[in-house]
């Protein structure tokens, strides 16, 4: 497969709630700053967005979650990407997540979470830091 | 490019086509712009009603008694995301999420649990629940038989509003089409046994939360309020026996005069609409009654405590324009369920605003404003032209498979986005007045993650000790049922009485309805 250097993301929304006003949002954003987007829609299986992002080679995973399941949901995405052998794809994502489980889901090497009121601008950039290419 | 001048000033002149007695009249006459009732506050304030429910039915239990203990005569209720989908709790879907976000709703086993020791005629619940609204409704009625209540004395709302689900919120079970007759069984379900119930509280608080402007938030509301309208008018039902029992929820946002003006100018247009457009004779039909919630998207988790001093100023704009009820937000909602503490400071900023500002000594004292006027008249005019445009369109349901509000929405949710980035939107704490170090001192509300495994050992003893033959014939039954015309609320009154589940109702139906796919969409 021919690459080009383009930063390949999956935006992923995981669990049972309908909210998208934020990960379409992103999306946009994200492809009007030049990234390869795609976007798995809603309610998405963790098996899926595991097997979603290993089939598309992609450099991040970004999941939206504002149902309350990250604690759930997150670190079984992080373990299928484990299972891959494809933990070098940046695991991060955005939703109502309470610092302190922020705190543990960096522990488990996840990356950071964005939430209501974190702008583009910073998403951007971080994505763009955390994968250098 | 052209600059556009902002207009700053407002004058009689703004006005001049204004007919105070039929643009405006009294309160508590046609069109009720003023306000549907003649007194509004000042006999008594606005309900306080504010939205619970976490955990197992055993712990909602507690709380709903705790706050009838305190004095409150309304309960709401809130269901996790799984009963909301119509998923049991043992369903891999639900895995993570049950009992999270609201109580877990599998049986009409939890449903008896749920209000123990309530008696359900003495007390009124609001239900937010839409796509399988039907089936707890039915739930709800064979738990008040169970109590010896007599189903006419009940009194409550469902908000069984599918039509926004399509367009913002997404919470759909099966197509358009079998939904909206499952919305038409209860409306004529209730309209015969449940005279007191509130059968649709048609919302565009999750239209505004998805993102849309306030005109698009009111155009795609009522626009939504007039097809529930029409499809019920195809039974043999007359408006005036089920118009009155229609009822509608808002948001309140930040742009406060715009939200006034808002308020005032849906009470305007649905009046005009049920009395000139569809014939409605009954006053009470003409009357739009509207809950408030502030609003969610508005709270920031940066510097969060200034999101009680956004919430405030929201709540005041709608009490200005004449809300019946009103819901204000813990300030700790952007980063996780409010905590006792943020919910009695949410509840005290309602409870300020009754009692110490003086607000409720006038009817509507923004009345004759000519900016409010002026507004409100603008209003009306921009829904009036999205109402065509989606005529034009054939209807509501065309504009949903076309994607029209689904795109319309996620445009202004992505200008909005800009402005901030941008800065030509000041939102303080988070693109301007930062703070050094952000102060992450709130206390985090947790539900204890067991709660998922004890609900599912619950559904298992269940499914063990009813009748399961009864259960599969009353579910045969229902799936007969639905291929034909009849009305099914009868019916799934019988599955929910023999203990079928949720999940096995919504599965059953799904076999002749199918289910939802959101048509495909560009971002």
């Amino acid at each position: 497969m021919i690459r080009n250097n383009k930063i390949r993301i999956l935006l992923a929304k995981a669990g049972l709630d309908g909210h998208d006003r934020g990960v379409k949002v992103i999306a946009r954003a994200l492809r009007d700053e030049g990234m390869e987007v795609i976007y798995t829609g809603l309610r998405q299986t963790v098996n899926t967005i595991v097997i979603s992002a290993v089939q598309e080679d992609v450099d991040v995973v970004a999941v939206s979650i504002l149902s309350g399941a990250h604690m759930t949901l997150l670190p079984q995405i992080w373990k299928g990407l484990k299972k891959y052998g494809r933990q070098d794809i940046l695991l991060t994502g955005g939703g109502i997540i309470p610092p302190q489980d922020q705190a543990r889901l960096k522990k488990m090497g996840i990356g950071r979470m964005f939430g209501p009121g974190d702008s583009i601008y910073h998403i951007v950039r971080y994505i763009r830091d955390s994968v250098s290419k | 490019m052209k600059k556009q001048i902002q207009k700053i000033l407002y004058t009689p002149q703004d006005t001049r086509y204004l007919n105070y007695s039929t643009d405006l009249a009294n309160p508590g006459e046609f069109p009720f712009t003023r306000g549907i009732y003649p007194t509004m506050y000042s006999g008594k304030p606005w309900t306080f009603r504010e939205f619970s429910g976490f955990g197992l039915a055993h712990d909602t239990n507690q709380r709903f008694r705790f706050l009838l203990e305190s004095g409150q005569t309304g309960l709401s209720v809130a269901f996790d995301l799984p009963t909301l989908m119509g998923y049991d709790s043992d369903h891999p879907k639900s895995s993570g999420e049950v009992g999270l976000g609201g109580v877990a709703i599998d049986s009409l086993e939890d449903m008896e649990e749920l209000f123990r020791g309530i008696p359900l005629a003495k007390v009124s619940t609001s239900m937010t629940i839409n796509a399988p609204a039907a089936i707890i409704f039915a739930m709800y009625l064979a738990c008040a038989k169970k109590q010896k209540s007599k189903i006419r004395d009940l009194n409550g709302t469902l908000q069984n509003d599918i039509l926004k689900e399509y367009i913002a919120q997404k919470e759909w079970i099966f197509p358009p089409k079998p939904s909206l007759r499952l919305i038409v069984d209860t409306v004529r379900f209730a309209t015969r046994h449940v005279p007191k119930w509130n059968t649709i509280s048609i919302s565009g608080y999750h239209i505004r939360e998805a993102g849309s402007t306030a005109v698009q938030e009111l155009a795609f509301t009522l626009a939504n309020g007039f097809t529930y309208v029409e499809e019920v008018l195809k039974t043999s039902l007359s408006i005036d026996q089920f118009a009155p029992r229609l009822s509608f929820f808002f948001n309140a946002h930040q742009n406060f005069f715009e939200e006034v003006a808002k308020f005032r100018a849906a009470k305007r247009i649905w009046a005009k609409k049920m009395r000139y457009t569809y014939k409605a004779k009954d006053p009470k039909s003409w009357r739009l009654r509207f809950h408030v919630q502030t609003a969610g998207c508005s709270l920031r988790a940066q510097q969060p405590e200034n999101n009680i001093v956004r919430t405030a100023y929201e709540a005041l704009s709608a009490v200005l324009g004449g809300t019946q009820s009103l819901h204000t937000n813990g300030y700790d909602e952007p980063l996780c369920l409010p905590t006792d503490e943020s919910a009695q400071i949410a509840l005290r900023t309602q409870q300020i605003l009754a009692h110490e500002l003086g607000i409720t000594e006038a009817v509507d004292p923004l009345g004759g404003s000519y900016y409010i006027e002026h507004l409100t008249n603008q209003m009306e005019k921009q829904a009036e032209d999205y109402f065509k445009k989606i005529r034009s369109m054939g209807g509501v349901l065309k504009g949903i498979e076309e994607n029209f509000f689904q795109h319309e929405i996620a445009n202004a949710s992505y200008v909005y986005q800009k402005e901030v980035e941008e800065k030509k939107r000041i939102i303080v704490g988070v693109n301007e007045y930062l703070t050094e170090k952000e102060l992450w001192n709130v206390p985090i509300f947790k539900i204890d993650p067991k709660r998922e495994n004890e609900q599912k050992t619950r559904l298992k003893h269940l499914k063990r000790k009813r009748n399961n033959s009864k259960v599969l014939k009353t579910l045969a039954q229902l799936r007969r049922k639905a291929e034909t015309r009849e009305n099914l609320m009868p019916y799934i009154l019988e599955s929910v009485e023999a203990y079928a589940t949720l999940g096995e109702i919504v599965e059953s139906l799904k076999e002749v309805f199918g289910e939802y796919q959101e048509p495909a969409s560009a971002l």
